[in-house]
């Protein structure tokens, strides 16, 4: 039987825990883990703070390959703790080489991250599969809610039934019809807010206050946001551990952006990959482009503005990682452009048909200035270059739906279709 | 007059835990001032060391962002609504 006395002290052990609290980005205030996002002292953005020499000790790239073929293979490095996780199955999408747009665009070495065959079509289930976990089993929410520019309000729907929790969410009035079926569908309480965006996502943070709800965005949002680490994980790996030369990333608020950026680091500071400098390439809608703006204007102060474009998932005209994308791009020696309406559709068409992938418009518009900074010069043509294709065509079936070749329609006879055929040929000169 | 000042979670360590304040003074920079001499916790919550207001604090006047106003000089009448909202992520 042991004896326990008192004045024996305890035995000094290195701590085996991953994840250490929330920290504050500006002034590095340590919280505890708990469902808040923003610094009392000084309003600052928390993040998770991770003890990365327990990580170190956990993860190689042999435990990762080991894992579930999903996003959690990279558990150990993501903010969850509890045993348990929602796991929709999102995340290890394919990234395809892309030869044939690569040779559109003078580039030899192109890749595209794939992340439209999500469980619920968009990147967001990443973030929204940690943001569901850490509110059902860390914290033990009962209701998952959302402010969203669509493509998160399936999302979250969606992790919400299959966390058996309930889900409310507030959208822009105009959004998209198979952006309002694809979340409805899933039997959320949904609210149409009429403005945009940036005022849903005022009013839900005073909902936030009043209700005990876990808003994703808001006060899970330093653990949601983390799980879009595992899109700079994946394409490390899936290029055989190690970095790309170059990533293109659609930006909204820029929290994708920051964290993509964050992943790559981590990689490189827990050796997994070779160290190296992954230039950050932002790519904005010009009718709601400030952080492109503040970056061509050489300042970190994003001014707001109105959106006004077809790209509705992207239309922030408040970014909230506005200011650490601009800084990210400065130091990767990376870029920011931004592209019309008309190029972000020209931008759907092009990598349809040259890869076979239907983009919603966020994916447009990273083809598009993808396009753009290519035919500049901007882009080394032996570089290893990826473009991270967010979103899934069939969400904004009507961008692009205007400018598309009608179908040949003709009678059910041999003749009539040769005739179709020959006038096709000719008119097109094939 | 009255303005109503609303105020959010992270701010309310500095208000004992209200919710809402209430001040009279105007332009919005002036309102700001009451308000901090009222809770004397608030400024430097709000404010960096320089005095200007912190990257990360967005106000609004009757739900419009003063910075399509007239940002701290956005005048304020009685019964004006002035809500204090730290940065919010989402989108893409």
């Amino acid at each position: 039987m042991a004896i326990i006395t008192a004045d024996v002290p305890a035995p000094v052990v290195a701590s085996t825990s991953r994840v250490r609290g929330l920290q504050c980005r500006e002034c590095g205030q340590l919280y505890p883990r708990a469902p808040m996002h923003v610094c009392e002292l000084c309003f600052g953005p928390l993040e998770v703070a991770y003890d990365y020499d327990v990580i170190r000790r956990m993860v190689s790239r042999e435990s990762i390959e080991r894992g579930p073929h999903s996003l959690w293979r990279y558990r150990d490095l993501l903010p969850v703790t509890s045993d348990r996780v929602v796991d929709s199955g999102a995340g290890f999408t394919p990234l395809l080489r892309a030869e044939n747009l690569g040779r559109a665009l003078g580039l030899r070495n192109l890749w595209v991250k794939n992340d439209t065959v999500n469980p619920t079509f968009s990147f967001k289930d990443r973030p929204v599969s940690m943001a569901s976990s850490v509110a059902a089993y860390d914290f033990g929410f009962d209701t998952l809610a959302c402010a969203s520019t669509g493509n998160l309000a399936g999302s979250v729907a969606a992790h919400a039934a299959r966390a058996w929790m309930r889900a409310c969410i507030f959208i822009p009035a105009d959004l998209e019809p198979s952006k309002i079926s694809g979340a409805s569908i899933y039997d959320p309480i949904l609210v149409a807010v009429d403005g945009n965006y940036d005022d849903v996502n005022r009013l839900c943070s005073e909902i936030g206050d009043l209700y005990g709800w876990a808003f994703v965005n808001i006060n899970v949002r330093p653990y949601y946001s983390e799980g879009s680490k595992t899109l700079a994980y994946e394409v490390a790996e899936q290029l055989g551990w190690r970095l790309p030369d170059r990533v293109v990333v659609p930006i909204a608020s820029g929290s994708m952006f920051t964290k993509i950026h964050k992943g790559f680091r981590e990689l490189s500071s827990l050796g997994l990959v070779a160290a190296g400098n992954v230039k950050m390439v932002g790519a904005q809608a010009l009718g709601c482009s400030p952080v492109v703006t503040a970056f061509k204007e050489h300042t970190h102060d994003v001014r707001p503005v109105r959106p006004n474009t077809i790209v509705k998932s992207l239309a922030i005209g408040n970014p909230a990682d506005g200011y650490y994308s601009v800084k990210i791009v400065e130091e990767t020696g990376g870029d920011l452009e931004a592209v019309t309406d008309d190029e972000t559709v020209d931008g759907i068409r092009l990598l349809a048909r040259t890869e076979g992938i239907y983009a919603e418009t966020a994916g447009g518009v990273t083809v598009g200035v993808l396009k753009k900074l290519a035919l500049r010069g901007a882009i080394d043509p032996d570089e290893t270059v990826v473009a991270y294709i967010t979103g899934n065509g069939l969400k904004t079936p009507d961008a692009a739906a205007g400018v598309l070749a009608p179908p040949l329609h003709v009678a059910p006879t041999l003749s009539a279709f040769e005739a179709a055929y020959k006038d096709l040929l000719a008119r097109t000169g094939a | 007059m009255n303005v109503r000042v609303r105020i959010p979670a992270p701010l309310r360590q500095a208000t004992d835990g209200a919710a809402e304040a209430s001040v009279q003074a105007a332009p919005l920079s002036a309102a700001l001032g009451e308000l901090e001499t009222q809770f004397p916790g608030m400024k430097g919550r709000l404010r960096d060391d320089a005095g200007a207001l912190r990257r990360f604090v967005n106000i609004y006047v009757n739900g419009e962002d003063v910075r399509f106003l007239q940002g701290l000089d956005t005048d304020l009448k009685a019964g004006d609504e002035v809500s204090i909202i730290p940065a919010v992520a989402g989108g893409a």
